[in-house]
């Protein structure tokens, strides 16, 4: 079993007509996501990349047999592009790529995530691969190679970075979650963390944190007292001050000093976690752990 | 974004929210006119969006019409924090008994707004929270109803207000979170609320932030954001103009990326190899080549920056759009101003190595290569005052 995603994943992409939706369409089908649907309102009928557009998810879900949905909707209407997916049982997986969304439209649709059985991984991320199966987003599919090691982020280009490092070292991915760099995301470090430890093709984990929030202290505790599958660790925003937002809207240290990079360094250290110094370093650690 | 305190009061007394009489003054003179129009004594009040405007002189009281004046002459033009102050607010002085805080923000920790009430008001309520966190109810909202009356009654009671004005501060709460959900707050608060010798309530302080990402649907408040930029140091008008994540930190490394993560890891890195980062700055996904080139302009306008590091892994963002960006900015000049360090991975990125201009920068093929080398080339240009490339 893959990680959220695989080979046998139907997938509806919302916004399929936009710029973003069309172009990142064309590369996931080219990399072989079994791309079923597009899900548009008012452009029912239509075809992009040769899948075919349906005006709700609803019915892309009964007429196509999608399982799985991506969201490339503006900011102003992502939020509802949300819910409907999440009004779709036999959607269990919805990966919202869009930045911006206001962070109280995201309160309401976490809060409804909270009564049904999907995954909603993002908004503000890169997406979810699993290399030689199937990739929902934006990352670079030319950059991973499948194999052995899960890696977890809240950063789109430090993923990428980081996924180049372990690939030049001969290390390949199981599957690749970008969890997103809002205040208000989905799937937290623990229940992506929870997701490898269950993975039988997971051997190693690579989570990759940043200043704000206490998303990575939590991913510690639950790293000491639950997982067996060695993680290493990564940590931006070391030379971050206090009160400034770090590009995302959650990168940022808070002036009573929580959110640091020192408390999310020494939390994962705790927990046996080695912390590399730079993103090369973190692929030394994940040598050792192999 | 941060609304000045004089518009924050502005939206709170719309809304109902007791505020003290207030006017805003840009002038010696106009200081002393809202002073009389407002009646004595009267608080002068630096309007800059820094914390901690009390400690640092930017707030003084004023007894007659030559204290205000004094006041004025002090605050108008000095520098607080880095921001010169070019405004005021002259607002009647509150007599009070007690000093409250009250306020509204997004608990991250459970993806739920929180209202909070605390007796201790009037001092900067982050250090209360790290010294006494018990000193500050905490009531948590489930967004899809709304914060009920009981809750903010709840929150007022359950903090210790006394009980002669606190119908009245749980009004106040109500109100602050009605606004705060409507507007799309941050954050909002009142610190101190205070309660005059009648238990009556008076906001005398405002802070109201707003979601960056939900001023669309707030034409209103995106135009005090506008008017509100008076207070704006030189790189950040220019950041704003440009339209780039950017923040101006103390070192002499400039700093280029694409992407928050990776951007702050190069900072980290800079740090890491003994330099120090002079800036963070996001040019973000799929940038184009003038983009690149506005980029390099805003880090050769940091007069503090001695070499430049240009960190892109491509997605989205192509490396020949990058190169062709890099030669645009740079080859306007009859030298660089500054050494540039480029590294390029990703999505064409070999297209691009092979585009750029090689007279003019540096290349390495990894990030620590490249922030190594950019370490070095701000050290020597710190040395010596200038580098030769």
């Amino acid at each position: 079993m893959s990680v959220l995603i695989g080979e046998d994943s139907r997938v509806v992409v919302q916004g399929i007509t936009g710029g973003e939706g069309r172009f990142h369409t064309e590369q996931m089908v080219e990399y072989g996501t079994n791309v079923v649907a597009g899900a548009v309102p008012g452009k029912g009928g239509q075809e992009v990349a040769g899948v075919p557009v349906y005006d709700t998810v609803a019915e892309a879900a009964a007429e196509a047999d999608a399982d799985t949905s991506v969201v490339f909707v503006p900011p102003a209407f992502a939020g509802d592009a949300c819910f409907e997916a999440l009004s779709v049982d036999e959607l269990d997986v919805v990966v919202t790529i869009t930045e911006g969304i206001p962070t109280q439209d995201m309160s309401r649709v976490y809060r409804r995530l909270q009564e049904t059985d999907a995954y909603l991984v993002g908004p503000n991320c890169p997406g979810v691969i699993t290399p030689g199966e199937a990739k929902l987003g934006i990352l670079p599919g030319n950059i991973f190679e499948a194999g052995r090691v899960g890696l977890v982020s809240r950063s789109g280009t430090l993923t990428y970075q980081v996924v180049d490092n372990l690939t030049n070292r001969g290390i390949g991915q199981s599957t690749a979650i970008g969890i997103g760099g809002d205040p208000i995301i989905g799937t937290s470090f623990v229940e992506a963390l929870a997701l490898f430890e269950q993975d039988d093709r997971t051997d190693a984990v690579v989570m990759c944190g940043e200043i704000g929030g206490e998303d990575e202290e939590r991913a510690a505790e639950y790293i000491d007292e639950y997982m067996t599958t060695p993680v290493a660790g990564f940590i931006a925003g070391r030379t971050a001050p206090p009160g400034k937002r770090m590009g995302h809207a959650g990168a940022i240290v808070s002036g009573s000093g929580t959110g640091t990079a020192e408390s999310k360094i020494t939390a994962l250290e705790d927990a046996d976690v080695p912390v590399g110094d730079t993103p090369e370093q973190v692929v030394d650690h994940v040598e050792d752990l192999l | 974004m941060k609304l000045h305190e004089y518009q924050a009061k502005e939206v709170f007394a719309e809304a109902g929210i007791p505020t003290p009489a207030s006017q805003l003054a840009g002038t010696v003179e106009e200081a002393v006119a809202a002073a009389e129009s407002v009646g004595y004594p009267v608080a002068v009040k630096a309007q800059v969006q820094v914390g901690g405007r009390g400690k640092a002189g930017g707030i003084v009281l004023a007894d007659d019409e030559s204290e205000a004046r004094e006041a004025a002459e002090d605050i108008l033009g000095m520098d607080l924090k880095g921001y010169t102050v070019e405004r005021v607010l002259v607002e009647a002085a509150v007599d009070f008994t007690n000093e409250l805080y009250v306020g509204v923000t997004m608990d991250r920790g459970e993806s739920k707004p929180v209202a909070m009430v605390s007796t201790r008001g009037g001092v900067d309520i982050e250090e209360v929270a790290a010294e006494d966190p018990e000193a500050i109810t905490r009531e948590h909202v489930d967004p899809a109803f709304g914060m009920y009356p009981y809750q903010a009654r709840k929150a007022v009671y359950d903090a210790g207000v006394d009980r002669a004005a606190a119908g009245d501060v749980a009004s106040v709460l109500s109100t602050l979170y009605d606004l705060w959900e409507d507007k799309d707050g941050a954050d909002a608060e009142i610190n101190p609320l205070m309660v005059t010798a009648d238990d009556e309530v008076v906001a005398a302080d405002a802070v109201f932030n707003v979601d960056e990402d939900a001023l669309f649907r707030h034409p209103d408040l995106a135009e005090m954001e506008e008017e509100g930029e008076f207070s704006e140091t030189e790189l950040e008008r220019k950041a704003d103009e440009y339209g780039f994540d950017y923040v101006r930190l103390s070192g002499n490394v400039g700093i280029i990326g694409n992407g928050a993560g990776l951007v702050m890891t190069t900072l980290d890195l800079v740090d890491h190899y003994g330099g120090s980062p002079a800036n963070f700055l996001d040019v973000g996904g799929g940038a184009k080549a003038e983009r690149i080139a506005n980029a390099l302009d805003m880090v050769f306008s940091d007069e503090n920056v001695d070499a430049v590091v240009f960190n892109i892994f491509g997605g989205i963002t192509r490396g020949d759009e990058v190169a062709e960006g890099i030669n645009q900015a740079l080859e306007q000049f009859e030298t660089v101003p500054k050494p540039v360090v480029v590294r390029l991975a990703g999505t064409r990125a070999t297209e691009g190595m092979e585009i750029l201009n090689t007279d003019l920068v540096t290349v390495e093929g990894t990030l620590e290569d490249a922030v190594q080398r950019a370490v070095e080339y701000a050290g020597t240009a710190a040395d010596s005052g200038g580098v030769e490339q």
